[in-house]
């Protein structure tokens, strides 16, 4: 899922000082998961500006919600009145989320109330860690189920590169070669093979690099009519 | 044994300091509270494992919203001990209670205060 973590809140206080009215918008999808926008840390943050405003004198208004995701607009139509009544919103669902939160109400303004890392898996409590950059053409089948665009650190195709050193990354001790975790895999699995062909360059088109992505799927689009059917 | 210990410190009984959560600390100031302290077991000795170890960082978390929203930092405090130790308990209120009469009323009291008056 995709991991954020909250923003320092002196920073969430400098965008909304000059505001009175606050919708504290969290999501109970991904961010709550990873304990950056979900219920508890809308409470959180609605009584950390609470007790800002009170202390610094300044009349205020600021109310906390969740919805189940700030992705769909069906689920973002809850908000309508709760945005209304507003003078800013604060969303604290990840980058997608707040963005569209922010299509939907466009005469409202709406600030980022966390950082919205990467798509991940939870490691330990607290641990997040990186595993998909979501190239839009995936490699795993010959890389032992290991990626090595999100796992290596220069995204070599085909690695490791001389930074490798007793396993771990040149970038840092503690970060493990993605390139090393596909060998040891690959060897597990009796695969060593697929490790010493190259492999051709990618399309990175499916990636970034291709700009602005949209997926358009045909079989889950709304059945349009069809001109001069039976019913016509 | 009967210990003397400042009677308007307002006891609220959990089952444990892991169920303290961040917002309780928070809304407690929010309603006016000059300061909170966390009393829980000794380290090491939580029945549910790790429940005070978390309301530790709790606090700590809570101590830096504190000071970021101008309210203190030093108003919150997490202490350690045993229920054996009634001594402690009597001397950790005292201590509390002179650091928050040095501090003097919290912002967010003074605020209300002001409010209704
Ligand atoms: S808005 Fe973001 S955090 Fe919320 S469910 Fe959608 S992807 Fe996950
Ligand atoms: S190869 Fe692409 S889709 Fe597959 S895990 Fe890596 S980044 Fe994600």
């Amino acid at each position: 899922m995709i991991k954020a973590t909250p923003k320092p809140l002196e920073e969430i206080i400098n965008y909304v000082k000059d505001f009175n009215k606050i919708l504290v918008a969290g999501c109970d999808g991904c961010v709550t998961v990873c304990e950056a926008g979900g219920m508890k840390e809308a409470k959180v943050l609605g009584s950390a500006l609470r007790l800002y405003y009170t202390q610094a004198g300044k009349d205020h208004e600021v109310v906390e919600t969740t919805i189940t995701r700030q992705c769909d607009k069906e689920y973002l139509a809850e908000l309508k009145d709760m945005v209304e009544n507003a003078d800013a919103v604060i969303s604290i669902a990840c980058g997608c989320g707040i963005q569209y939160l922010t299509e939907m109400y466009n005469d409202k303004i709406v600030f980022p109330g966390v950082d919205t890392h990467f798509m991940g898996i939870n490691a330990d409590r607290g641990i997040f860690e990186e595993r998909c950059a979501g190239c839009g053409q995936c490699v795993l089948a010959s890389t032992g189920g290991i990626c090595p665009i999100a796992r290596c650190s220069k995204r070599m195709l085909n690695g490791p590169c001389g930074g490798s050193e007793a396993g771990k990354c040149e970038i840092s001790k503690d970060t493990p070669c993605g390139w090393h975790l596909i060998y040891e895999r690959l060897e597990k699995l009796g695969q060593v093979d697929s490790f010493t062909k190259p492999v051709d360059p990618k399309n990175w088109r499916t990636s970034r690099d291709g700009g602005p992505r949209v997926i358009i799927r045909e079989d889950l689009r709304k059945a349009e009519p069809q001109h001069g059917s039976a019913h016509s | 044994m009967r210990l003397q210990y400042p009677t308007h410190i307002h006891i609220i009984k959990v089952p444990c300091t892991g169920r303290v959560d961040l917002f309780h600390l928070l809304q407690a100031f929010e309603q006016g509270a000059d300061g909170v302290f966390v009393a829980g077991c000794l380290e090491g000795d939580c029945h549910y494992m790790h429940g005070n170890l978390f309301a530790r960082k709790r606090v700590e978390r809570a101590k830096d919203i504190l000071a970021a929203t101008g309210v203190g930092r030093d108003r919150v405090e997490m202490y350690n001990l045993s229920a054996g130790q009634g001594t402690r308990w009597a001397e950790i209120c005292r201590e509390f209670d002179e650091r928050i009469k040095n501090l003097g009323p919290s912002p967010i009291r003074l605020a209300h205060d002001k409010k209704a008056a």
